[in-house]
């Protein structure tokens, strides 16, 4: 009897904290929403100067966009050869392996490529360019650049984040043309589909506009801009703490992914959902 | 300093082969290097029932690609499809070209299939296919298989 | 505490605090502060640990605003300024953080070379010259291809000294110099502390608990605790005084007016509570 009630009480209790952490979650999220919309809006006010010292931008696009080359490009390439494998086992009952150029080529422009190079860039850029942002917080070393009255967010916040924004595309591109010649390795040199008509069927079936310009280019922008976004936003935010910091570059990792994926519902139904 | 002019080297290295990885995805991956604005005229045909007919299917001749659908729309007067065709300008066509909807293989897609005539006359922008003939619809042709096989 | 005035307050202040509110939450920092800060000595600011002294130097530095009370820098009402002249003004305030807040990414010489760059149109050679003379100044003209990431904790203090009178202030702020230092290190400092302010003219603003090293450099000490300055003057005076506050600080008292023991239930009921 006396378990019984215990069992009850905790649940009611779990269930109760359930409604609490809900009930703060949402003024919570107005506020970081608040916060980080200020702090876009100071980091594009920062921009133009920003385009001023090329430099600055370079150096970044080194840090964010050529260090997370390989990690971008060895999964383009297993990426490619899991569809085209994948594909060819799906096609191969209804003898329409012919097809399989287009399948790979289709499911990369469209949604792998850019869905899957923002979900790594998230991992491998956004949460370095958190704990970068975050330890020049902790360190005092934002508040000296204040106090030397040279503006951080024209200094060294906005040139990260038009750095970021012009890596993302830029890596999405390479992650899909990687992802399908490595398609191509698969299908052509081991699995024996016929070169031509992977290719040829390919052509035929991606659009340029449609498909690279939409898929690949204007979500990889849109992904990159969310991504950095965030990335920039809780290193900034972040309690300046070694704590506060590893937690921020998990919130960063979380949040963006999260927002990817579900950006890239809303473009995918925007662009390729009224056929 | 050395160290800064080996790092723009390597952005510079990284933007190329972006660039590179995008013109393969324009040229080799899309059908980019298909039919450009200058090269086409638009031809349009009336039929019956478009079937599974799609923007951008394929216009072939003989089996050869010469053109893609570029547009169908309903007219409200005749309540007939019209189809839009954009043809290769290579190609020459004959007044009395007629115009199929095939379908390619048993349950393929559907495209338009061109036969020739034999008119001195070529099809020119703005011309209309006369000859025209509809797609076949599954259920019509069941329903007359059936009603003459009760005959 | 009627504050000390001299002649007509602001001919021999540099800064001068009056009737200074400032609150964080709901809690009350400072009530009703005032202070001189007299041109081309060195001032201590002292007290208790959290008592915020830090968050004054940020007052003073226009980078926090006092809810109540007005801080005159050179004249300037620093909160009435623009956000331009803000920064003209800071460029003529040097300001030593804690912990040296190098930019981690920039060599010694670079870190140097940063206001330099930033500020003025110098060329390079100049920029050179300049760097290594304030190197010289605090002895690390050695040091100066060193990274932040090679340095001791008074190595890195010294070249963020050295960076702070880049553009040769006005005066220079100084935020715990002699925390966690060895007493090599910290006699160092206290030379260069008074060293640089007689040979550059400069007034010092020391904030710091450490009351024997301060009393030997200071010319004039302010004494806070509890939000109010408690007691001032030269350092003999604050030897000599008999008020309580100043003789358990001055003194290193275990018990005074800030308690030895944390508030709490009397000790025999706390004792005899378990059972």
């Amino acid at each position: 009897m006396r378990f019984h009630r215990v069992l009850v009480a905790t649940l009611v209790e779990i269930f109760a904290s359930i409604g609490r952490r809900g009930l703060r979650f949402f003024p919570l999220l107005i506020l970081r929403l608040g916060r980080g919309s200020l702090l876009l809006f100071r980091i594009l006010a920062g921009l133009p100067r920003a385009c001023l010292r090329p430099g600055l931008v370079v150096k970044q696009i080194h840090g964010l966009g050529v260090l997370s080359l390989p990690i971008i490009a060895v999964s383009g390439v297993f990426v490619g050869m899991v569809l085209g494998l994948q594909g060819y086992i799906n096609l191969v009952d209804y003898g329409a392996t012919a097809q399989l150029g287009a399948l790979v080529a289709l499911a990369l422009v469209r949604e792998m490529g850019p869905v899957i190079s923002a979900l790594l860039y998230a991992g491998r850029a956004g949460s370095a360019l958190t704990a970068e942002i975050g330890l020049m917080k902790a360190t005092e070393q934002l508040a000296s650049m204040e106090m030397m009255a040279v503006d951080p967010f024209q200094r060294v916040l906005a040139p990260r984040f038009l750095a970021g924004l012009i890596a993302m595309p830029l890596l999405a591109c390479i992650f899909t043309a990687l992802g399908i010649l490595g398609g191509w390795y698969i299908a052509v040199w081991q699995l024996g589909v016929d070169s031509g008509s992977f290719w040829s069927q390919m052509q035929a079936s991606v659009q340029f506009v449609d498909d690279v310009v939409d898929g690949v280019l204007i979500k990889s922008l849109v992904f990159g801009f969310v991504a950095n976004w965030i990335a920039v936003f809780e290193g900034y935010d972040c309690l300046p703490t070694s704590e506060g910091i590893s937690r921020a570059t998990t919130r960063t990792v979380v949040n963006t992914s999260l927002t990817v994926l579900a950006l890239d519902f809303v473009l995918t139904a925007l662009m390729f959902g009224g056929n | 300093m050395s160290g800064s002019r080996k790092l723009e080297f390597t952005v510079g290295l990284f933007v190329a082969i972006a660039l590179l990885a995008f013109f393969v995805l324009a040229m080799r991956v899309s059908d980019m290097s298909g039919l450009a604005e200058g090269d086409s005229y638009t031809v349009q045909a009336r039929f019956q029932n478009v079937g599974g007919l799609y923007v951008r299917a394929p216009v072939t001749m003989a089996g050869v690609r010469v053109g893609r659908v570029s547009a169908i729309e309903l007219d409200p007067d005749t309540f007939e499809a019209v189809v839009s065709m954009a043809l290769d300008r290579r190609y020459p066509l004959p007044t009395d070209t007629s115009a199929s909807i095939l379908t390619a293989g048993i349950v393929g897609e559907q495209y338009i299939g061109l036969e020739p005539g034999g008119m001195d006359e070529y099809l020119n922008e703005g011309s209309e296919i006369v000859l025209t003939q509809s797609a076949l619809v599954l259920e019509r042709l069941i329903g007359r298989f059936l009603t003459s096989l009760n005959e | 505490m009627s504050p000390v005035t001299e002649a007509s307050g602001t001919d021999g202040s540099l800064v001068t605090v009056r009737d200074l509110r400032f609150l964080r939450g709901d809690k009350i920092i400072f009530d009703n502060v005032s202070m001189d800060i007299p041109r081309g000595k060195i001032t201590a600011i002292m007290g208790p640990s959290g008592t915020g002294k830090t968050t004054l130097l940020r007052l003073i530095a226009g980078q926090l605003r006092p809810h109540e009370g007005e801080i005159t820098v050179d004249g300037q009402r620093i909160h009435h300024l623009e956000r331009a002249q803000l920064f003209e003004l800071r460029k003529r305030m040097g300001m030593l953080f804690q912990s040296g807040a190098l930019f981690t990414e920039l060599s010694v010489f670079d870190n140097v070379a940063f206001p330099l760059r930033e500020h003025t149109r110098l060329s390079e050679t100049m920029i050179r010259i300049l760097v290594l003379m304030k190197l010289q100044a605090v002895g690390l003209r050695g040091a100066h291809r060193l990274m932040p990431a090679e340095l001791s904790g008074g190595m890195a203090r010294r070249v963020a000294l050295a960076r702070a009178i880049a553009l040769d202030p006005m005066m220079i702020m100084y935020d715990e110099p002699f925390v966690g230092q060895d007493p090599i290190a910290m006699g160092m400092v206290l030379n260069l502390i008074r060293l640089l302010n007689d040979a550059l003219g400069l007034t010092s603003i020391v904030v710091s608990h450490d009351i024997n090293e301060t009393a030997q450099i200071a010319d004039r000490i302010y004494l806070i605790a509890d939000g109010r300055v408690v007691e001032h003057g030269s350092p003999a005076v604050l030897r000599d005084s008999e008020s309580p506050w100043t003789r358990q600080f001055v003194h290193g008292l275990p018990d005074g007016p800030v308690p030895f023991h944390y508030p709490g239930p009397p000790y025999r009921e706390d004792l005899l509570a378990g059972s």
